[in-house]
């Protein structure tokens, strides 16, 4: 009886967080479908106050700022996380630079972004989308450097001694068998640090900063979608809040997209196994 | 012990890891397009030991080789281990052909993974050939370009010897490489080893006795790091002279 | 062959050159983490300079006559965080107790999915979420029982940080329980145990430091959480005197301010916060990690 009565408050327990979740999802897709439509995509926004207008400067920003970080973080992960699985699996340097990765990924993203203003945007002298990317670059940079070496730790070391026997250098080696087997693995850890790192806000409010009108140049300040959501969200307009509803619904689309782009990709790999 | 054509020799060969002493003072000489089979009990050093002939031994961390080892009066611990290793191809005890590559571009890796670029019929040339000397060509030829992970575990270790001879090294060394075969895919393995004679010199090691009668000339005999016995295998096998030897080869230890 | 040749030439010097390069990498990795650092120090110097110590104690947040004290924004962010986990964590608890031991596979499976998804909903739009239905709920309670009905505040804020580290914590709690070995609970089951008196005797001692490594993970999350926060707390860096109050936490304060800081030492203030909460942030990370590495190597 006891066992009854305590593990039906459990499931009680279990389910009612469920309740705000699933409203979450509900409202965003009510309220962010209706302000979906091909203006709203292709339109620059209109001026403050005045109904109409999109977020093709946003969309086009995010992408701009989120693979401009990739371009800057992902050379540099892939390479520490290669040191890290194929020569300094042990040792005191190894230890450090894995413990660092664990830190740098538990700095705040406020703090991430105040770092990329003192090293970008002060020297500069202005904002710019360049200084956000390297704030999210410096967030996913300690989830690539780990996925990587995790991944290629797994690639059997019977590949490595077979191209070794070869009379294959082993930096060929690394480059042409290593990382290429574990290409899948290393590609789920891009694509998670990606959709963790696109919807990042506070790094890029005094980094990328906003922009009304579109851009391609990244040496000036940028829209992006999250700094719509917020700039509209918090802006006295009731049209405004619509299209953060939109921009919203168009985010998590992406992120999820990405999320679920990823785990299929994982579950390729472990089906392999 | 003399043999009539050697071509490796080693001189009082010693191979660490760390402090422990895995091979001790070995003197051998391994003759040329001969079969010679490396056998005794697990743990007495002779993977290790065949692992110091392409220096692949080396890599292991703390790991390291004293004394000399003459490839045709050449002392490969002088020379560049990549060079060695051309010259000195290896199978192991279980198939690995890279996953990532098809059949083709696994015969071709000793090429495709240094970056050296062949002309098309060059290319085609090599494989063929390799392949038909694995006995693999024909049950391969349209399938060429599918992953070579597809094939089954004796196809795959016929890849792998395939892949090490498109590179035409003078000795092919083998790690058991039938131990994770079953019965006929070991039998396909075996005869294609008496024919590759010809071609190349073959150093194998394997704990399989009748497997040693069958295919190999020479045998080498080691013991906890030690080489107890070299000769003919019909003499070692039918008249060894070291005790140890003969309780091996009578089953008292394996 | 000479192609050959040519191409083996150069290879130990690549290779050590590649090894130089991968470890030059891996090396950024750690001057990351002490430029981030050094990177605070120097731009709060200012503050640090002009204020001291004082700074972690006194109250008054005065951008006009430049006079600068952090309290309220340390007690905003201990407040929100803690008060987000202690609503959080009983329903964390069930729910991986509830996925990992109670729910079929077919139920669990899925549903974990969509967990580790909304895990990965942007801060923002939980904070616009927030902003739009959770605001206008928490000001129709706090008029039934009488509190200032502002619907922002310290309240409201915690109760969205409870909402989105909730799927963190039940996930990574959900993990540990699930390496509970079978054989120990079917020796429980064996003994006459009931699931509730194996899930107590059982499960949750064997997983316990595990799940306390989840929850000090996720309140390292909720500490530098900013956007939602920032969206329903209510922007007021004064000090709170009650749970109903309008506040700042420190990640707020920084996000709401840095942008129209115009003097250099208000600047350096607020990125002395963000110094203070890199510190508090690195400690609570290295904990979770302890307890991990200690779980581990039991």
């Amino acid at each position: 009886m006891k066992n009854r009565i305590i593990l039906t408050v459990i499931t009680v327990l279990a389910l009612l967080p469920a309740i705000p979740l699933f409203l979450i999802l509900f409202q965003l897709l009510k309220e962010g479908l209706s302000s979906l439509s091909l203006d709203f995509f292709l339109h620059l926004p209109a001026p403050p106050g005045e109904p109409g207008g999109g977020i093709a400067n946003a969309l086009v920003g995010t992408l701009i700022i989120v693979g401009l970080a990739v371009l800057i973080g992902v050379p540099v992960s892939i390479l520490a996380g290669i040191y890290l699985s194929e020569y300094g699996r042990h040792g005191k340097l190894s230890e450090t630079i894995r413990v660092c990765a664990d830190v740098l990924q538990g700095v705040p993203s406020i703090v991430i972004g105040i770092v990329a203003y003192a090293w970008v945007v002060k020297p500069m002298g202005h904002f710019s989308a360049l200084s956000g990317s390297v704030a999210l670059a410096l967030m996913m940079i300690p989830v690539v450097v780990r996925t990587t070496e995790e991944v290629l730790r797994l690639v059997p070391d019977i590949l490595r001694e077979a191209a070794l026997a070869l009379g294959v250098p082993y930096w060929r080696t690394v480059l042409k068998v290593v990382l290429p087997t574990g290409m899948v693995g290393v590609s789920t850890g891009i694509l998670i640090a990606v959709a963790r790192i696109a919807g990042e806000t506070a790094p890029l409010l005094f980094t990328a900063f906003g922009n009304q009108f579109l851009t391609l140049n990244p040496l000036e300040p940028m829209s992006a979608l999250p700094l719509v959501i917020f700039n509209y969200a918090m802006s006295p307009y009731e049209d405004w809040w619509r299209q953060a509803w939109g921009a919203s619904l168009v985010l998590v689309f992406m992120v999820l997209g990405l999320n679920i782009v990823s785990r299929i990709l994982a579950r390729k790999i472990a089906g392999e196994k | 012990m003399k043999v009539p054509y050697p071509i490796f020799r080693t001189e009082d060969l010693c191979a660490y890891y760390g402090d422990f002493m895995a091979i001790k003072h070995v003197t051998v000489s391994i003759p040329e397009h001969q079969v010679t089979a490396v056998m005794g009990p697990s743990g007495c050093g002779k993977t290790t030991f065949i692992r110091c002939l392409n220096r692949l031994h080396e890599l292991l961390p703390g790991a390291r080789i004293t004394g000399k080892i003459y490839l045709r009066d050449e002392d490969i611990l002088e020379l560049d281990p990549i060079i060695v290793r051309r010259r000195v191809g290896m199978v192991f005890q279980r198939p690995n052909p890279f996953p990532t590559m098809t059949i083709y571009e696994n015969v071709l890796a000793g090429y495709k993974l240094l970056g050296i670029r062949l002309k098309r019929e060059e290319a085609d040339r090599i494989v063929e050939d390799a392949l038909r000397k694995a006995a693999l060509w024909d049950e391969v030829k349209d399938v060429l370009h599918r992953r070579g992970t597809f094939l089954s575990g004796g196809q795959q270790q016929r890849l792998c010897i395939a892949r090490a001879l498109a590179v035409n090294p003078e000795v092919l060394l083998m790690d058991e490489p039938t131990s994770a075969l079953d019965p006929k895919a070991t039998l396909q393995i075996e005869n294609l080893i008496v024919e590759l004679k010809n071609t190349v010199t073959i150093v194998i090691v394997t704990h399989n006795m009748p497997q040693a009668g069958r295919i190999s000339d020479y045998t080498a005999f080691f013991y906890m790091g030690e080489l107890i016995e070299f000769g003919p295998t019909a003499e070692v096998f039918t008249n060894p002279k070291d005790p140890r030897t003969e309780e091996y080869l009578t089953g008292k230890f394996s | 062959m000479r192609n050959l040749e040519e191409k083996l030439k150069n290879q130990a010097r690549y290779d050590a050159l590649f090894r130089r390069l991968a470890q030059a990498m891996g090396v950024l990795v750690i001057l990351l983490v002490i430029g981030v650092f050094f990177t605070l120090v120097k731009e709060s110097w200012p503050a640090i300079k002009a204020f001291g110590l004082r700074f972690l104690w006194t109250t008054t947040w005065d951008p006009i006559n430049l006079e600068f004290g952090a309290l309220p924004f340390l007690v905003g962010t201990l407040i929100t965080s803690f008060l987000a986990l202690a609503m959080a964590t009983p329903f964390a608890l069930a729910g991986a107790i509830f996925l990992g031991e109670l729910a079929p596979p077919k139920v669990a499976n899925p549903v974990s999915f969509v967990i580790e998804l909304l895990a990965g909903i942007p801060s923002v739009i939980y904070g616009l979420w927030a902003l739009f239905y959770l605001v206008p709920l928490v000001r129709y309670f706090q008029m039934k029982i009488g509190a200032p009905p502002y619907g922002l505040g310290l309240f409201t804020a915690s109760l969205v940080l409870a909402i989105m580290i909730l799927p963190y914590a039940m996930s990574v709690a959900r993990d540990v329980i699930r390496l509970v070995p079978q054989d120990l609970k079917e020796a429980a089951y064996s003994l006459g145990a009931t699931r509730w008196e194996t899930i107590r005797h059982v499960v949750l001692p064997y997983a316990r430091s595990g799940i306390l490594a989840g929850i000090v993970l996720a309140l390292g999350r909720a500490l530098g959480e900013t956007m939602a926060v920032t969206m329903v707390i209510g922007n007021r860096s004064a000090m709170p005197h009650s749970i109903w109050d309008l506040a700042n936490t420190m990640a707020s304060v920084i996000a709401n301010e840095f942008t129209e800081a115009t003097e250099d030492v208000h600047l350096a203030a607020l990125v002395e916060i963000g110094l203070l909460l890199f510190i508090i942030t690195v400690v609570v990370n290295l904990i979770a990690r302890l307890v991990i590495i200690k779980t581990r190597v039991r």
